[in-house]
């Protein structure tokens, strides 16, 4: 058993932003035409903090990922890590800054090479350490021990000897040597079992807190979301529909797409909720609805959201959501005629809203 | 009282790989399922919960050599020892399943309708129109949209969760008794997992249809199982009520996996309790209960005895011998009796 800690005291706001994203767009171009996978993203990670990143598959969750490591560069779009613009950046001050934003990926073996031990597979990440002089023996056994992985136990297996979960923490612990300040995970614990999965939630949560990182959390998974994360922003066909702190937002979703999220979750002892989404496919990328990206599986949907995008509005300090009939007011103070067609949207829908 | 559609008694299975190991995978595996009943097996990976579907099917990876001792009755027919032919046939009308990835379980370069109409033994007479107006019948019937178009489609042009339901509509073509399912919706979104589950369910409902749900997911079974087995090191460690087992755990195994799992109700837990240590050894001969080495309940005699039997319940059964509920009526019921329902 894992000894218990004492509850983390959460840091006091503002932790420094490192990495922010402005108006991130990603379009690929393919035979059917072009696919807007991201449509103007805004995303800040801060020092010591862990943002979730949620949706379904072909929500462009991972194409974020990529674009922000310009793997390949977005369509459009500014990144900044400590201030300097990426694209800014000479090839050879990119490379140079690359290591200090690592990624860990969904399956363990399949990113670790399988011919390698695990005492070659971190050393091998240290070509790409700040100090060319490090002491590569020590650091090594340094973080594989962060891992909870002694050197002396596993430094020379392989990978087909690991279980899955400790291949995921040797794949953390070569991306921790490098000494990154951005540490981005993709669906990192998907493909391992509970407990296996509480270990590496755990370790990303403390890492993120001690080595002071600023941590991008990709799943689907809400659980694990609550679990490891700080803020969460929820990812619709490519659009931001809505974003804040985790504990707020799984409180009490504003967006109808979080809510369908949220009552989809299988969890022991809790009845299973009405998603009350409307049995339609989620649809294409290469195709959206008009609008509102969700309205064809959204309950609430009528004409406006049809006609016109939704914007991101405040809907509580910290807190916004891109829809036109949201579940919780939005902010009185910021567009008063939406707010007075909010409220009113809101009176008819109180009955229709799926009980939780 | 109805006899079970399948039952399995005393399963032992194991396995011989290429590489010249001996892997005793499954340990006297008692179980059944009834007509419209759904039975969820849980397990970490290596638990033994993918081999006690394929020993049911007696389906083994290539150049794998299987030994299964006991009895897996279908229908009250038992599988391992009839012949060839007979067994071929019993599993060809009565047993399907549905695998965990759609995408690699149909075959890339078929039309959808071909394999969906693949196990209707009368195929072979149907004309083409008449197989892709049955196919689009049967895709229509696991919630398709457009399914005469989506008949002549091949798998790479459907999402995840049609692929999987087009899995689904294969599967029941064949209208079988039995329907193992294989961590069905651990591919997919949680959404489209809700929808593919539901779908299982209508089914098992309308069809009368018993269903073996192996997932290592606990929370996905609550709501659907009636009856849930828990798997460790190749054993049925905790049997019993989906309610019972959820809430009430008696073995400690169960108890800390229900623990590690990540809930979005409840306080918020900043660092999740974990399960230390990995899973048993399956090429070792096992001596004593499979768990503890992992167990904080463990002492002496857990390494050296198996474990008896725990009556925690009404069906509700634990091997520990450090359970965590107190038993109850211990003259009320033999044990044997207990284990028999599991």
């Amino acid at each position: 058993m894992t000894p218990a800690k004492p509850p983390v005291v959460p840091t006091p706001e503002p932790c420094p932003v490192v990495l922010r994203a402005t108006g991130l767009s990603v379009v690929h171009r393919t035979r059917s035409g072009p696919l807007h996978a991201v449509s103007e993203v805004d995303l800040t990670l801060r020092e010591r903090r862990t943002l979730a990143l949620v949706g379904e598959s072909g929500s462009g969750k991972s194409s974020i990922a990529k674009a922000l490591l310009r793997l390949p560069p977005p369509t459009a779009g500014t990144v900044t890590v400590d201030g300097t613009d990426l694209a800014a950046l000479s090839p050879r001050a990119l490379r140079a800054l690359r290591p200090r934003l690592q990624m860990v990926f969904q399956d363990p073996v399949s990113s670790l090479n399988p011919r390698r031990t695990v005492r070659d597979l971190v050393a091998e990440a240290l070509d790409a350490h700040p100090d060319p002089a490090v002491d590569r023996a020590a650091v090594v056994e340094r973080q594989l021990e962060a891992v909870g992985l002694p050197l002396a136990l596993f430094g020379d297996r392989r990978p087909a000897q690991l279980s899955g979960g400790q291949a995921q923490r040797v794949a953390i612990a070569r991306a921790l040597a490098a000494e990154p300040r951005v540490l981005i995970a993709d669906e990192a614990v998907s493909a391992l079992d509970v407990s296996a999965q509480a270990t590496v939630l755990n370790l990303l949560r403390r890492l993120t807190e001690e080595r002071g990182l600023a941590s991008l959390f990709i799943s689907h998974d809400l659980g694990v979301v609550r679990a490891v994360s700080d803020d969460v922003a929820v990812l619709q066909l490519g659009r931001l529909c809505e974003q804040g702190p985790t504990e707020e937002v799984l409180a009490a979703p504003a967006h109808p797409y979080t809510a369908a999220l949220l009552a989809a979750v299988p969890e022991p002892g809790r009845p299973l909720g009405d998603t009350g989404l409307l049995p339609a496919d989620p649809p294409s990328p290469l195709d959206p609805p008009s609008g509102c990206r969700f309205r064809t599986r959204c309950p609430f949907a009528d004409e406006r959201c049809a006609r016109e995008v939704p914007e991101l509005r405040e809907v509580a300090p910290g807190r916004t959501v891109a829809c036109h009939r949201p579940l919780l007011p939005v902010a009185a103070a910021q567009d008063s005629a939406v707010a007075q067609d909010g409220a009113a949207a809101q009176d008819s829908k109180v009955s229709g809203r799926p009980s939780r | 009282m109805t006899s079970p559609v399948l039952e399995v008694r005393s399963l032992d299975t194991t396995l011989h790989t290429p590489d010249g190991r001996t892997l005793h995978v499954l340990h006297g595996i008692d179980l059944s399922i009834d007509a419209g009943e759904c039975l969820g097996v849980v397990g970490e990976s290596g638990s033994g919960k993918s081999v006690l579907a394929r020993t049911v099917l007696g389906v083994h990876p290539r150049a794998t050599r299987a030994t299964a001792t006991g009895q897996v009755l279908l229908n009250g027919e038992d599988l391992l020892t009839a012949a060839p032919r007979r067994r071929a046939e019993l599993l060809g009308t009565g047993v399907a399943m549905v695998h965990q990835d759609p995408m690699t379980s149909l075959n890339p370069v078929v039309r959808i309708a071909d394999q969906v109409t693949e196990s209707l033994t009368n195929r072979r007479r149907m004309r083409r129109r008449e197989r892709l107006r049955t196919a689009a019948e049967l895709l229509a019937a696991v919630d398709v949209p457009d399914p005469a178009r989506r008949a002549r489609a091949y798998p790479h042009e459907l999402s995840g969760g049609l692929r999987q339901r087009v899995g689904i509509a294969a599967a029941l073509a064949g209208s079988p008794a039995l329907l193992l399912a294989d961590e069905p919706t651990t591919a997919l979104d949680v959404t489209v997992q809700r929808t593919v589950l539901d779908l299982l369910d209508r089914h098992r409902g309308t069809r009368g249809l018993a269903t073996l749900l192996i997932t290592h997911d606990i929370g996905l079974l609550y709501g659907r199982a009636r009856r849930i087995a828990v798997m460790y090191g190749g054993r049925i460690v905790e049997t019993g009520p989906t309610e019972a087992v959820t809430e009430a755990p008696a073995h400690p195994y169960t108890a800390a996996l229900l623990r590690s799992v990540p809930r979005v109700t409840g306080p918020l837990r900043r660092v999740l309790p974990a399960v230390a240590g990995s899973p048993p050894d399956l090429s070792r001969p096992a001596v004593g209960c499979p768990f503890a080495p992992r167990c904080e309940r463990a002492e002496a005699v857990c390494s050296t005895e198996a474990p008896p039997l725990h009556r925690a319940g009404d069906g509700h059964t634990a091997a520990c011998h450090f359970p965590l509920t107190l038993p109850i009526g211990p003259a009320s019921a033999s044990v044997s009796k207990a284990q028999e329902t599991v």
